[in-house]
C-alpha cells in the first residue's frame, strides 16, 4: 500500500489565509482523500521531533502558506522533506477576486468557498502524486 | 496610572486533532472578543523559525501557551526562543479536569465544541487580567 501525500498547512493564525489553509487540508485529509492524504503538526515538525522529522523525509508532501513568510515550505524544506506541490492561498485568492474572506475564527461564506476550491485542487494533485512512482 | 502591558497569546494550531482547533478558537476569542485591546498573538511556525524579531515577542509581551496536547510546543518555543512563558495551558490535560470530551471534527466544532473553546477563552482571560494586574 502506497504512503499517504502529507499535507503541511501553514495554520497562520492572524488572517483568514491560515484558516483557509488548515480548513482546505483537514477537508482533504478526512473528507476527500482519508486514507491517501495525512497531515502532522508543523510547530511539532520545527521543534524538532523526530517521528515527524522522518514522516516528512519518507513522504511527498503539499505544502499550503497563507502568507508570503511560507512558513510551512520553509519548515518543511529546512526539515529534509521532499515538496512535490506548494499551495499559496494568495494565488487562490487572485484567482477569485470576488471572493474576500474576513473571518478567521470560524471562516464566512468566501472563506468556506475558498477553502473547498482549494481543497479541490489539492485533492487532485494528492491523486496525481499518489499514481506516480514512489 | 498604571500602564497595562499587552499580553500576547500563542496557540499551538496543532493539526494532528481537534485539540488544536480548540485551542485555536479558544485563544482567537480572546483576541477579537474577550480582551480585544489588550492582547497579540503570533503565529507559532513562524515564532519557531524567526529570527531576532520573531523571538522578541516574548520578551515584549509576557505570553500564556495555549498548547493542545502534553507534547506543549508553544510552551517549549517560549521557552527555549526567549523566557518563560507567564502562564500556560495544556488543553487535553485540561479537559480532562472539566470531563469534557474532546472535539471529534478538528475541522468543524460542534455545539458542544463550542461552549468548550468559550470556556477555556474565558479561562485565558482571566489568566491575562492576572497578569496585567501583577505587580
Amino acid at each position: 500500500m502506497k504512503k499517504p501525500i502529507l499535507i503541511l498547512p501553514c495554520s497562520g493564525i492572524g488572517k483568514s489565509f491560515g484558516s483557509i489553509a488548515r480548513d482546505a487540508t483537514f477537508r482533504v485529509c478526512d473528507e476527500l482523500r482519508p486514507g491517501k492524504a495525512d497531515t502532522l503538526c508543523l510547530s511539532l515538525l520545527v521543534m524538532g521531533d523526530d517521528e515527524a522529522r522522518n514522516k516528512v523525509a519518507s513522504s511527498k508532501c503539499i505544502t499550503i502558506d497563507g502568507c508570503p513568510l511560507a512558513c510551512s515550505r520553509n519548515n518543511v524544506e529546512r526539515s529534509g522533506g521532499r515538496i512535490a506541490v506548494e499551495f499559496r492561498v494568495m494565488d487562490l485568492l487572485r484567482e477569485n477576486r470576488g471572493l474576500k474572506p474576513r473571518e478567521v475564527t470560524f471562516l464566512d461564506e468566501d472563506g468556506e468557498k475558498l477553502s473547498r476550491v482549494l481543497a479541490d485542487k489539492v485533492a487532485a494533485k494528492v491523486d496525481e502524486l499518489m499514481e506516480e512512482p514512489e | 496610572m498604571k500602564i497595562r502591558p499587552k499580553i500576547g497569546v500563542v496557540s499551538c494550531s496543532g493539526e494532528c486533532c481537534g485539540l488544536g482547533t480548540l485551542s485555536r478558537v479558544a485563544t482567537r476569542l480572546v483576541l477579537e472578543d474577550l480582551r480585544n485591546d489588550q492582547t497579540v498573538t503570533i503565529c507559532l511556525p513562524l515564532f519557531l523559525t524567526g529570527e531576532i524579531q520573531e523571538h522578541g515577542f516574548a520578551k515584549e509581551y509576557p505570553t500564556i501557551a495555549v498548547d493542545g496536547c502534553g507534547k506543549l510546543c508553544a510552551k517549549k518555543a517560549i521557552t527555549t526562543y526567549s523566557k518563560e512563558p507567564a502562564a500556560s495551558v495544556d488543553v487535553e490535560a485540561l479537559l480532562k479536569e472539566w470531563e469534557v470530551e474532546s472535539p471529534k471534527n478538528r475541522r468543524v466544532l460542534d455545539a458542544n465544541n463550542v461552549k468548550t473553546a468559550r470556556r477555556l477563552a474565558e479561562l485565558l482571560a482571566e489568566k491575562v487580567d492576572k497578569i496585567q494586574e501583577a505587580p
